[in-house]
Parts: C-alpha cells; structure tokens; sequence
C-alpha cells in the first residue's frame, strides 16, 4: 500500500484538536462543551494510531485504548455532573453556575 | 489507499466544524458520529484495523449513545434551539477562533518546518497489541479498569437524588 | 528522700503539662491538678520528717541536677538547695497551694476553661517552686519569671473581658520594672563574682567588699531589692496588685497573697548575706517596708469592693515583713509570711464563697446581714481576720506580729519610729478588717445567699481557719539560716500594747461600723477628700499616668506616622491591596474563562517548546 506521509496525519489531528478547543471555548451550553472536549480526545488518539501505523509499534494503540478509557469515564461523570448542575441550577448554561467568584 | 483517508479526512473536518457550530444538540451529536466514524475509516486506510474496530464500538457505539441518552433525559426541547441560536452570534467566535489559530500555527511550523521524513506504513493487527496489552503494558490494562471503576462510583454517586428526595422514592430514577 | 527534691518542683510542672497535652474533664482536670501538688506536699513533709524535723545543726541539701550553660566561666547548673528557709517556703507553698487547688475545684466549676485553669495553676506552683528551691540566681530569675508570667496569665484569665487583659498587662509591665532592676543587680554580681550560685555570692562578697567597696554591696543589694519591691507590690511598684483581683478569687489567694508576693521576702531573706553588708540597703527595706504598711493600711480603709480591701491588706502586711528585714529580723518576717500565708488565703477563700453565693457581688456595701445565710464563710472570716488583726493569744498573727514589733524597737536611731508607724499600721489593720467583717455580716441584710455545702470548699476553708489560730506555735526550722544572733532583749510590755492597739481596733470599728452606721458616713462626708485621696491609693495610679503612659502613648501615636512609614511601608501595602485586587478580577467564576486561560497557557508552552 502506499503509505501516507505521518505529517499528514499529524495535521489532521491538529486541526480537529484545535476545533475542539474553539469549540470548548465558545460554546455556552455544556453539553457542547463536553462533546467538543471528545473532539479534542479523538484528535489525541489519531495522532497516537497514526505513530504507531508509522513506526509499525503497537505502544501507540496500547495508549489508544487508555485514550478511550479516559474519555468513558470522563464521559460518564461530566454527564453525572450535568445532571446534578441541571438538578440545582435548571439550566445547563456554563456561565450560570459561577458562584466560586472573587 | 490514499483516496478513502483523504476523503474520509475531508468528511472528519467538515463534520467537526458543524459539531462545534450547530445549534440544535442532537444534530450536533450526530455529526459528532458521523466525525467519528470517519475517523475509524482514517485508522483502516493507516492499517490499523483493530483501532477502527475499536472508536466504532466504544466511541462511536458507546459514549455518543450515552451523551444522547442524557440529552433526551434532560429532555429541554425547542427552547434549548432558541438558545442556541442566541448564545452563537458571530460576535463570541473572535477570540476563540483567534486562540486556535495561535495553537495551530507552532503545530504546523512544527510540523512542516523540519526534514522531510519518508513515509512509512506498517499493518499493526489485534494479535500484537494483545501481545503488548499481555507483555509489557499489562498494568495499563489494571489502571484503565481502576479508572473506569472509580469513574462508574463517582458518575452513580453525583447522578444520585438529593438526600430529601430520596426518601419519598417517587418513580424518578 | 533527699534524693527526690527534684520532684518537688517537677511534679507540678507534669501536671501542667498533662493538662495541656490532652483535653480534660473537669474530674480528672482537678484530679491531676491537686494530685501534683499534694504529692509535692507530702514529698517535702516527709524530708521534713525524715532528717527528724531539720533540727539546729542540720547541714543544708544540694541537688544538682545538670549545668544549664556555660559561658566564659559562669556555669549555673540546675540545682536544689534546701534548707530550713527553703524547706518552709516549699511547705507553704505546696501545703496553702494544694489547699486553693482543692478549693477552685468548687469555685471554678463549670467554667469552661477548667483544665486550662489548673494547668496554669500547675505552672506557677513549679515555677514557685524552682524559685525557692533554686541553689543559684540565675534559677531563681528562671522561677521569678515563671511566676510573673503564670501571672499574667491567671489574671488574665476570663480574657473575653478586655478589663481583664488591661489588668494583666498592668501588673506584668509593672513587675517588670523590678525585674529589669534585679536583672542589672544579677549582671553587677556576675561580673564581679564570676558565679550566681547564691552561697558562693554571699560568702565572696563578705570577703571582697569591705571597707571602700562597700558601696558596691549597697549597689547590689539595692537593686535586689528593686526587684523584690515589683514582685511583693511595695512602694513605689504597688499599683498592680489591687488591679490584679479581676483574676479568680482562689487565684488571688494563692499568688497575690501567699505566694508569688512573698517571692520579694523570699529573695531579700536568702540574699541576706549580702544585705548585712549595707546598712543602708537595710534601712531602705525597713522604710519601704514601713511607708507602704502605712499607706496601704489607710487606702484598705476606704475601699469598697471585698477583694480590693483584701489586696490592699496584701500590700500592707508585705510592707511588715519588708520592714522585720530591714531591721534585720530576719526569722521574724519569714515567719509573718507564713502566718500571713495561712489568714489571707483564708479570708480570700472565704471572700471567694461570700462573692460566689452573692452571685459575683463584689461591693461591701451591697451585702449585710449574712452571718446567718453564709456561716461557715462567717467564721472563716472571724477567724482570719482575728489573726490578720493579731488579737492577743489565740491567734497565729498576734505572735508574727508581735515578733517584728519587737525587733523594730530595739533599732538604734529610728527604731522608734518604725516602732509608731508599725504600731499604727497595727490598728488601722484591725479597723479595716473588722469593718470588713460588720458590713458584711451584720446588720441590714441587702441580698440573700445561699452557701455551697461542698466538701471542696468546707475543708480548705477549716484546715486554713485552724492554722490560722494555731500556727502560731509553728516554729519554722529557721535558727540555721541566719545566724545572725537575733533574740534580743524581751520586752515584755509591747506585746502588751500590742494587744491593746488590736482590741482597740475592733473596737472603734465595731462603734462606727455596727453600733453608730451613721456616725461612719457622716465622718466619711467631712473627710470626702481625703477618702478619695486615700481610696485611690493616694495617687499612685494618676501619677503614672501623667509620668510615664500618656508621654509613652502619645510617642507611639507620633510614630505612626512618621516618614519610613509613608515613604517605604505604605506604598507596598498599597502595592500589595492593588494586585490583589486586580489578581481576584481573574476570579470570576466562570468555567470557560479558566479554560481560555489554559489554553493561552497552552498556546505558550507549545509556542516556546516549537521555537526553542
């Protein structure tokens, strides 16, 4: 096969980390935040896979699985969290539950 | 195999952009799919089957089915588009968009401003990551189930009712 | 049980420590806090016992434990001397100590800060202890401190009311003076000795300053004795003992009367070595001694508050043992301190009931009548102050007094008029406490009380009221202390006068203040002023203020503002405000505010990784 240059990739995943976090950083409702935080992990775990299709090494996928790990979970409780935000605050607007200021 | 990764990344991009500036959720979530899914076509065309296997199932599969049962379980409907619609003016999208640029900018330097490497594929199949996972990574394995273990008891405990509506038990879990 | 005397003074000291390491109830708290010092007590009466009761001939005890420090030849160690002098003072102290221990286990309780009361109580007891025990001066300045700080502390105890600080505070800084004063005194003897151990002092100073260096000694002894005067509240440091009663009544009884204003007594009578060398150090003790019987009697006289009167008849009866040591009376005055240890722990204690079933009622004048509401504090009273006024005979008093109203007479040059103003001291004392007495429980009654029946309360009060009339006949194992030949010629009509005086004394107080009330004011009207004067401890407190604090406040307030203030310090406390302020801007709450700052981070450390 031919193969596809790593820069490539690593450009990809660039690209989407960085919409990722554009992402994060606009969105209000949380739900979007924590779905633009996946893009972000997504992102991470490319450029993880595509090391390891490069280097031939299966270390890259091995961290691929911990990614995917780490984002379950974190999914899990982000949206534990949004539930109880919504519980108490009945919204899921982001700059709403900002009571730790001063 | 050159076509389908750059086509499949051509989707990817497109598809992440309307995730991060669509206002109706669900469709959002969707097109979060379809990313992912393109994604796990990118992982085929690299030779890593076993990675694309694995972001249909669990990230495609799992984590977007749950994100949607929460959003229907908040269940906040046509007033959430409005919102939606309110809280994204063009406006908000400057400095934002200007930060991921900055971030972007030192990657691509990065990137394409050394010596050119020659590219290389290797097929990396199921049966040598197992033999990794088994080998030298076993403890990763044990840290990702204490991490999904802690993740599950603190998910069950914040998703939990307040103590006062415990009590009465009413129908709502 | 020689061999144990380091216990005496270190029992107390774990008890202190036990009580602030760990939380207490109120039982064990009291336990632990008499138990120290009870066993001290029955650790120094059976060295007592042991050596067949420190006969004539007894050689003194040191114990050394280790040497504290050394430097460039002054080695004091951290050692024990016991003899006659020390054994009496350990015995009143632990045995009047253990006594008010037992006793603030009835007065302090319910009190929050219980455990907190005993540990201090514990502290001062030890710090007592090491002072009258010390074999060098370096000790006993240990001690002298302990006591002055455990104090401040006691007296300051119910620190909620700012009151109570003010009063702490005064009777520390003033305490303090004296101290600086005995602490140049210690630096003087040092140098010129090259040790502080307090035998090896006086026996070089018998030898070395003689003849032209006698003025040294007087130095010396002078500024002991300016220590002695701000520890025992005499002239002119006695300002702070009648301030000194917003402390706990039981902590008046033990410091403020028996004890730590003995400290003073204590130290001029050890040092006495040193004193018989200057005549004119002596005759200052006996006219400090003297002026402030006097002043403090007449002040006593017009107070009205129970404890005040108490306080200033503290002064006054330290003003007659400062003045038995200056006539060189030397046995005389440690013996009053112990009679006066016994009587006014007694009338303190009793005092302590009377204000506790009154519900905190501290004016005289608000009382009456109680005699047979409070009978047990009753007869403490009768009891205490019978000796306090040496009546004839039957009381511990009469014989103190007696003794140093015998040894002012024979003083050649101005014997005699020690003599009158000891004399008449004598019978101010009896007027003022017997007036004490009448106002209190007889006539009128004004408000009703009711007498705790405690055993905690009951006993101490009998013990103290027993020796009060008794303890005359205790003989204190002193004959070896001061070899001085001290029995003089016995005259044997001043015991006689002195009676007389003493009975004269009840008398007119029992005319003005229980047969004729109105007699009493109106005498009071006529003398408006001179019962202010005398009231406010003839000025002593308004003097020291326009001499030394409004000068000394009025500095401070000038300094506040002066120039390194404005120039250095405020612009970087106005530094400090500003980037506070903008640093809490950065504070706002609002989650995707912090992550646009993590991803500025970011930015940068990708950025700087990139092109370094």
């Amino acid at each position: 096969m031919n193969a596809i240059p790593l820069e490539h990739s690593l450009l990809l995943a660039s690209i989407l980390f960085c919409m990722g976090l554009a992402g994060v950083l606009v969105r209000r409702n949380i739900i979007f935040i924590l779905m633009s935080l996946e893009i972000m992990f997504n992102a991470a775990g490319l450029a993880f896979v595509a090391g390891a299709a490069h280097w031939g090494q299966p270390d890259g996928q091995v961290m691929f699985l911990l990614i995917l790990t780490l984002a379950a979970a974190e999914v899990a409780v982000g949206l534990a969290i949004v539930l109880q935000v919504f519980r108490s605050f009945h919204t899921v607007d982001a700059d709403a539950v900002s009571e730790l200021q001063g | 195999m050159t076509l389908p990764y750059y086509a499949a990344a051509l989707v990817a991009l497109v598809a992440t952009l309307r995730v991060i500036t669509c206002v109706n959720a669900v469709h959002a979530l969707l097109y979060l799919v379809v990313s992912l899914l393109s994604v796990a076509v990118i992982f085929y065309s690299l030779g890593a089957h076993f990675a694309a296997a694995r972001e249909i199932i669990i990230y495609a599969g799992a984590i977007m089915v749950l994100f949607l049962f929460v959003l229907m379980m908040l269940n906040i409907g046509e007033a959430a588009v409005e919102q939606e619609r309110n809280w994204l003016s063009p406006g908000v999208w400057r400095g934002p968009a200007l930060l991921a640029l900055l971030l972007l900018l030192p990657l691509v330097y990065a990137l394409f401003g050394g010596e050119e490497v020659e590219a290389r594929g290797h097929v990396v199949d199921a049966k040598s990551v197992g033999m990794a996972l088994f080998g030298p990574y076993i403890l990763v394995v044990e840290l990702a189930s204490l991490l999904l273990l802690a993740g599950m008891a603190g998910a069950w405990h914040l998703a939990q009712d307040p103590p006062d509506e415990r009590e009465r038990g009413e129908g709502g879990r | 049980m020689l061999n144990l005397l380091w216990m005496i003074p270190v029992l107390p000291l774990a008890g202190f420590l036990l009580l602030v390491l760990m939380p207490h109830g109120e039982r064990r708290a009291a336990l632990i806090g008499c138990g120290s010092v009870g066993i001290a007590f029955l650790l120094a009466v059976g060295i007592f016992v042991q050596s067949g009761g420190w006969a004539p001939g007894s050689m003194a005890a040191t114990q050394t434990l280790w040497t504290w420090f050394e430097v460039e030849g002054l080695r004091p160690g951290i050692g024990f001397y016991l003899d006659g002098l020390s054994l009496t003072m350990t015995g009143i102290i632990t045995g009047v100590g253990f006594l008010i221990h037992v006793y603030s286990a009835y007065y302090m309780h319910g009190d929050a800060g219980f455990a907190r009361y005993f540990a201090w109580l514990n502290l001062f007891v030890s710090a007592m202890l090491v002072l009258v025990l010390a074999d060098n001066l370096v000790l006993l300045y240990l001690g002298w401190e302990g006591v002055g700080l455990c104090s401040y502390l006691l007296i300051g105890f119910w620190y909620r009311n700012p009151e109570n600080g003010y009063a702490a505070r005064k009777a520390f800084v003033v305490t303090r003076v004296g101290d600086t004063s005995m602490a140049i005194g210690l630096f003087l003897l040092a140098t010129h000795f090259g040790t502080l151990d307090i035998q090896a002092v006086q026996a070089a100073a018998a030898r070395d300053w003689t003849g032209e260096e006698r003025w040294l000694a007087t130095l010396a002894a002078l500024l002991l004795l300016g220590g002695a005067v701000g520890k025992s509240a005499q002239l002119p440091l006695q300002t702070w003992l009648p301030d000194a009663m917003a402390g706990p009544t039981p902590v008046s009884a033990l410091i403020h009367a028996a004890t730590m204003v003995t400290a003073g007594v204590y130290l001029i009578a050890r040092m006495h070595g040193l004193y018989l060398l200057s005549p004119t150090a002596l005759t200052c003790v006996a006219v400090v001694g003297a002026a402030t019987l006097l002043l403090a009697g007449c002040t006593a006289l017009c107070q009205r508050d129970i404890k005040r009167i108490l306080a200033w008849s503290t002064v006054s009866q330290i003003g007659y043992m400062f003045l038995a040591l200056g006539v060189g009376a030397w046995s005389a005055a440690i013996f009053h301190l112990m009679t006066h240890a016994f009587f006014k722990a007694l009338l303190f204690m009793a005092a302590g009931t009377v204000i506790h079933s009154l519900h905190e009622e501290q004016d005289i004048f608000n009382m009456g009548g109680l005699r047979r509401d409070l009978p047990f504090a009753y007869f403490s009273f009768l009891a205490g102050g019978a000796s306090l006024a040496a009546l004839p005979l039957v009381t511990a008093g009469f014989y103190s007094k007696d003794a140093i109203l015998l040894a002012t007479w024979d003083v050649p040059w101005i014997g005699w008029l020690l003599w009158l103003v000891a004399m008449a001291g004598a019978l101010i004392t009896a007027v003022y406490i017997f007036r004490l007495i009448f106002i209190v429980f007889h006539g009128e009654k004004q408000k009703s009380g009711h007498e705790h029946a405690g055993l905690e309360m009951r006993i101490p009060l009998a013990v103290l009221g027993v020796l009060a009339l008794v303890g005359g006949f205790i003989r204190p194992p002193l004959d070896d202390v001061f070899l001085v030949a001290e029995a003089a010629a016995h005259h044997a009509w001043i015991p006689v006068l002195a009676s007389l005086v003493s009975i004269l004394g009840v008398g007119i107080a029992w005319h003005f203040f229980l047969r004729h009330p109105a007699r009493a004011l109106a005498v009071a009207d006529q003398y408006a002023g001179l019962g202010r004067f005398w009231g406010s401890g003839w000025g002593f407190d308004a003097l020291y203020d326009r001499l030394f604090v409004n000068p000394f406040v009025a500095l401070a307030r000038a300094s506040r503002r002066d120039l390194a203030d404005r120039l250095l310090w405020n612009p970087v406390a106005a530094l400090s405000r500003l980037s506070h302020e903008l640093l809490s801007r950065t504070q706002n709450g609002q989650m995707r505010w912090y992550a646009g700052g993590i991803a500025v981070g970011c930015v940068l450390v990708v950025t700087g990784s990139v092109m370094l």
